[in-house]
């Protein structure tokens, strides 16, 4: 009794948590809008596709261990039972075996490992945020996070922080859709910074997150895949998305909140020119 | 420190590093009920001490959960009943500050006053004499204070709720500016001064213990007892003591600074122009210049070898639960010890993963990506090892046994979701994500306190001769493993679909509003987890009193601290002692039996 | 055979009184409590390893660090430095005169001992009540900040030695240590080395470099 209970439910586990990659929302809730699903958001950053990929690569050496390890531990659960048995094998181990499972996961780990690396550098290595020549890319807007809201701080149509015509977008921070010469989506470079305590400015739908630390300013950038938000976009109503506060900042922490809009070129410099007026307009 | 003389003053010490002479203790005077069960220097009392008080800060902590998972599934909505003794003035709803206490106190009580002690605390002091066969710890006396040293500690953890503003809300990891600042959060008052000195005694406590546990475990074993003799528990055990050692000052000298910080004005946290709610400590005359990635790294450089000592007495407990009610020796016993050591010794160069986002050197970031990666190695090691163990073996399927193979399970799940954790660009999309609060759960939860559970029934019947009921123990662990996968497996979801952690309410945001069912799922999961374990605490007690008398060995173990009356006397073993074999002989052809004890000699000579 | 739980059998199964204690020592030839301060030295090392890791990565990130020499009375602290490694020096010496059974030495050296720690104290405090007289508290700055941490756990750290040294020395006059047995001299003169060190190490950080 116990013993098929037990393995019903070892055995449960395994399937369940393998089932769990493969849809299983869709099973259980129905069909239903992409984003309303317990699997990620789509992402449409440059960067996106890679760390999906590197997830997805993860999963699969993850996916292969678990069955054997879980199975192993069914099946066992199932055979060796002390009714059927009547002398366990008298063992103390093997060498061969050790060896065989020192270097196979160590194998896997070591892709792992490495596979991660370009993709991290490209993300947060200083030279990631720097032209061929190593000098930093022009920074397209400050992100201030206080308790407990976002500012975006924009150098105005001059491009120049400092001079009079710098405005500040509260709540929402809006992206132009850039390409440089050969057609990819260009960086785009912030300052990110903190007036208070730890923030974290998190975008789900970029697949991106970095603390903002009081005395720190970070250099980031982001990159916004084009055709890709296309496609988000046809699939929801709401033109923007969540900028979710992701590091523990306070009573108020969970409702720190922004939104995130990219507008293609033409439509971007409309809205500059709209926040200028809005700001400077009765001075 | 204190008595730091052996337990039997310096006359006549059989030879260094001799077999054991014996001598005959006479002075067997009648101990009055203070001595023996309150202030007891015996290791057996005070492991059982250890012991209940964590079962009953486990309760507390388990309803700071039940709290926090109502405000998830339901969010400001009335608490029925205790809303209105908790929060009459609000409603009798939890408000956000009284949300981030929640879970900063939940998470605090739980690995400082439930799984550290348990683990090292209960279990530590109960097996590590039985098991190599002396008859105390060293330094008895150090013993005793370090259980009283958790008086003051609880003494500061409830001070520090009852403080003005709330308990402290700076999440168990404390980060500053938002823990030093008083003008951040209404818990950074007072309270938060409160839980520093908490941690600070816990920390005393433990060091003592440690110290205690390392000696005894090299200079006491039994004439026989050579350390690759040693059952795998206590090899565990010696190891978070080492840990414990070299990574907790680390954190008392943290937390020292940070009290410092808040009570003198000191500047080692608090960047130069901080202002937080128009308040400037500058201006308030505190210095300033300091770094607050500072305090993450000392923080995280004790927390993270502290993940492993909640995590590598378990693996030792388990391995030794595994291979007694499989009956068959542990496969791979010196893999198993090597891979714990180096466990432990890159535990000590990887804390740096808690900081992928932190803005940190990326190029450290990259270092520590991989020492971290490479931990699954050693691990890897054990749990085939475990497999090993099963593999041809003749499992009885005990109340011991069935949390022993549910740790098994639970550590493979919430080990492999450290994989992506440990990757560096994976991290980012999950770092502070419910994914983090899914493994961890796996692994301390699924764990840590599967594998006290498997240890309280199995241990149960030698601390008090008595067994514990097995059919309630089958359906204890038959509820709490369901329920257990319940909760915490769903919560990956919820970390895949992006909901951060920490968040008293996150259905404002699209991105989570469609989550609010599953969290419902989860928490109705996590009521059923929590009442589920009346069986356990009806069977503990019960079974305390009126369970089955047994004798020495109900088991058929083959570890000494079997060949002692349950429950052993003062000076634990009442017959001559000589270890002649490692701990795990079952199924040995050469006798009859099913197993051979440590102690038992086959030479003939005596039997 | 059986894999039931075996029966309770008073005739085996009760405990045998009056049973004979066991005192085994394995492991290193070192006493037990000698071996166990070692240890207890190493979280002290660890200890001390956060605070000095602190000052040092806390130093570099400052665009600009005092000089210490500008701030802090550097030539009377090398004194003091000095009397403390004398103090080193003189436990050492009492420890050679127990060991040879010379009581009287042993008393002059470990008195002396007792004094020089007494005295690195009262400078360490008249130090500090100078420095607060003007003004420079922990809250001043980072210099000071650390300045206090760091040599305040350390003068804690002297205080507990010097009353260690203080009670075995009290135990000594009473006649409870000889050349058969000091260890108890031993394990406070090892804590009070170590006290000695890092001072040594504190020293040349804080006040010299
Ligand atoms: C007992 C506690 C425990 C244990 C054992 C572990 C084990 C591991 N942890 Fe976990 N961890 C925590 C407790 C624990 N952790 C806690 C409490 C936090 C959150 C703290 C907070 O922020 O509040 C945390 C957070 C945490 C993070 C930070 C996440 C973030 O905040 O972004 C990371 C990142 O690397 C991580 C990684 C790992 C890894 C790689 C292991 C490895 O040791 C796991 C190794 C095990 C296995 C891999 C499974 C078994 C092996 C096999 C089946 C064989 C083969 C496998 C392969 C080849 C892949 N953990
Ligand atoms: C170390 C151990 C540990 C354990 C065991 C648990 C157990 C549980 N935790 Fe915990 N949790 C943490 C450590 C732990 N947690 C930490 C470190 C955090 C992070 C905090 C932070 O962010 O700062 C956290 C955060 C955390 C969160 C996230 C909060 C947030 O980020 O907003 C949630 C949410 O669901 C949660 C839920 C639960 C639940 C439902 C359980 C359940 O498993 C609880 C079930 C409880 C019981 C079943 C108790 C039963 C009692 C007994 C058996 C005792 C019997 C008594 C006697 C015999 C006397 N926890
Ligand atoms: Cu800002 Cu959390
Ligand atoms: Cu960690």
């Amino acid at each position: 009794m116990m013993r098929l209970l037990t393995t019903i439910m070892l055995l449960a586990l395994l399937v369940f948590g393998l089932w769990s990659w493969v849809d299983y929302d869709y099973w259980l809730l129905g069909p239903s809008p992409a984003h309303y699903t317990w699997w990620w958001p789509e992402e449409f950053s440059t960067i996106g596709q890679d760390i999906d990929s590197l997830f997805y690569l993860i999963a699969v050496m993850v996916a292969v261990m678990f069955v054997i390890t879980m199975g192993g531990l069914v099946l066992f659960t199932w055979k060796y039972s002390a009714k059927r048995q009547d002398k366990a094998v008298f063992s103390h181990g093997s060498h061969k075996l050790e060896l065989l499972w020192t270097a196979v996961p160590a194998g896997l780990l070591l892709i792992i490992a490495f596979s991660q690396m370009s993709t991290f550098a490209e993300i947060q290595f200083a030279s990631a945020t720097q032209d061929e020549e190593g000098n930093d890319l022009p920074v397209h807007c400050e992100i201030w996070a206080s308790q407990f809201d976002w500012r975006f701080r924009y150098p105005g149509k001059d491009g120049r922080f400092g001079t009079n015509d710098d405005f500040e977008s509260p709540y929402e921070l809006v992206l132009p859709l850039q390409e440089n010469e050969e057609g990819d989506a260009k960086k785009l470079v912030f300052l990110l910074r903190s007036r208070d305590v730890l923030h974290s400015f998190f975008v789900p739908h970029l697949r991106f997150k970095r603390d903002a630390v009081p005395g720190m300013t970070q250099r980031i950038w982001l990159g916004i895949d084009d055709k890709q938000m296309e496609e988000v976009l046809a699939t929801r109503e709401e033109k923007s998305f969540d900028i979710i506060c992701a590091e523990l900042c306070g009573w108020g922490h969970y409702k720190m909140s922004g939104r995130v809009r990219v507008l293609p070129q033409d439509q971007y410099e409309a809205w500059v020119d709209e926040m200028t007026a809005q700001q400077f307009g009765n001075s | 420190m204190v008595d730091i003389h052996a337990p039997h003053g310096s006359e006549a010490r059989p030879g260094m590093g001799e077999p054991g002479t014996t001598r005959e203790h006479h002075d067997h005077h009648e101990l009055g009920f203070i001595q023996k069960y309150i202030f007891s220097v015996d290791h057996k009392v005070i492991g059982i001490q250890f012991m209940i008080t964590g079962l009953i800060f486990f309760a507390l902590g388990g309803l700071f959960a039940m709290a926090i998972r109502y405000q998830l599934a339901w969010p400001w909505e009335k608490m029925p009943v205790i809303g209105s003794v908790l929060f009459p003035n609000t409603g009798q709803a939890i408000t956000p500050e009284f949300y981030t206490m929640l879970f900063t106190m939940h998470g605090t009580i739980m690995i400082f006053f439930v799984i550290i002690p348990l683990l090292t605390g209960a279990f530590g002091n109960y097996l590590i004499p039985l098991m190599i066969g002396a008859p105390d710890m060293a330094f008895p006396k150090l013993n005793m204070f370090g259980y009283w040293t958790m008086i003051p500690a609880i003494f500061c953890v409830f001070m520090a709720f009852i403080q003005p503003g709330g308990g402290p809300a700076a999440g168990w990891t404390a980060y500053p500016p938002l823990s030093t600042v008083t003008s951040a959060a209404p818990g950074s008052l007072s309270a938060q001064t409160w839980w520093l000195m908490a941690l600070t005694w816990v920390g005393v406590s433990s060091m003592m213990g440690a110290v205690n546990y390392v000696t005894t475990i090299v200079k006491m074993r039994a004439p026989g007892m050579t350390m690759f003799r040693m059952p795998l528990t206590i090899w565990a055990l010696f190891i978070a003591a080492l840990l414990q050692l070299f990574a907790l000052p680390v954190l008392t000298a943290a937390s020292a600074m940070q009290i410092c910080d808040r009570m003198l004005g000191t500047g080692f946290f608090t960047p130069t122009n901080l202002v937080v709610n128009q308040f400037n400590p500058e201006t308030a005359g505190a210095a300033a210049g300091g770094q607050p990635l500072l305090w993450q790294h000392l923080f995280w450089f004790y927390s993270h070898p502290a993940v492993y000592i909640m995590v590598v007495p378990a693996m030792g407990l388990a391995s030794d639960i595994l291979s007694v009610h499989a009956r068959k020796p542990v496969f791979g016993y010196k893999p198993m010890v090597y891979s714990m050591a180096s466990i432990a010794g890159l535990g000590f160069i990887v804390w740096g993963h808690h900081m992928f986002a932190s803005g940190m050197n990326p190029a450290l970031g990259m270092t520590f990506m991989v020492a971290t990666i490479m931990i699954a190695l050693p691990s890897a090691i054990k749990v085939f090892n475990w497999l090993g163990t099963l593999w041809g073996s003749r499992i009885h399927l005990t109340s011991p046994m069935l949390f022993a193979l549910g740790f098994v399970a639970m550590f493979i799940i919430g080990g492999l979701s450290g994989i992506w954790m440990a990757a560096t660009p994976v991290d980012i999309y999950i770092h502070d994500t419910y994914i983090v609060v899914a493994h961890f759960h796996y692994v301390v939860f699924g764990g840590s306190v599967f594998a006290i559970f498997a240890a309280i029934y199995h241990w149960f019947p030698k601390m008090f001769g008595r067994m514990m009921n097995e059919t309630l123990g089958k359906l204890h662990f038959v509820g709490t493993f369901i329920f257990t996968n319940g909760v915490f497996y769903m919560m990956h979801q919820l970390g895949m679909a992006g909901l951060m952690r920490r968040t008293a309410d996150p259905y404002d945001y699209e991105t989570y509003a469609h989550l609010q069912p599953l969290n419902e799922f989860i928490t109705i999961s996590a009521f059923l987890l929590f009442a589920w374990q009346i069986f356990f605490v009806w069977n503990f007690f019960h079974s305390m009193f009126w369970g089955k008398r047994v004798g020495r060995n109900p088991w058929r173990a083959a570890s000494i601290e079997w060949d002692t009356p349950s429950p052993p006397g003062h000076g634990n073993f009442d017959a001559p002692l000589r270890v002649y074999r490692g701990p795990y002989e079952y199924a040995s052809p050469e006798v009859e039996e099913d197993f051979v004890a440590q102690s038992r000699d086959l030479t003939g000579k005596s039997e | 055979m059986t894999d039931a739980i075996p029966a309770y059998d008073a005739a085996v199964d009760a405990p045998k009184h009056h049973h004979p204690v066991y005192d085994y020592d394995s492991g290193p030839p070192v006493d037990r409590g000698k071996f166990a301060i070692w240890v207890f030295l190493g979280t002290e090392i660890m200890f001390f390893t956060g605070l000095i890791g602190t000052y040092i990565v806390l130093r570099a990130g400052s665009p600009s660090w005092p000089n210490p020499a500008a701030r802090l009375a550097v030539d009377i602290t090398a004194f003091n430095t000095f009397v403390l490694i004398c103090s080193s020096a003189t436990v050492v010496a009492g420890l050679f005169a127990i060991q040879n059974d010379d009581r009287r030495k042993f008393n002059l050296w470990w008195g002396l001992s007792i004094l020089f720690g007494a005295f690195f104290v009262g400078v360490q405090v008249y130090e500090y009540w100078h420095l607060f007289a003007h003004d420079m508290t922990p809250n001043q700055d980072l210099f000071w900040s650390t300045f206090y941490v760091m040599t305040g756990f350390h003068g804690a750290h002297v205080i507990i030695g010097v009353i260690w040294l203080a009670a075995v020395y009290v135990a000594a006059l009473r006649g409870k240590y000889s050349s058969k047995d000091f260890v108890g001299l031993e394990l406070a003169g090892l804590y009070w080395h170590f006290v000695d060190l890092v001072w040594v190490l504190l020293f040349t950080l804080v006040y010299l470099m």
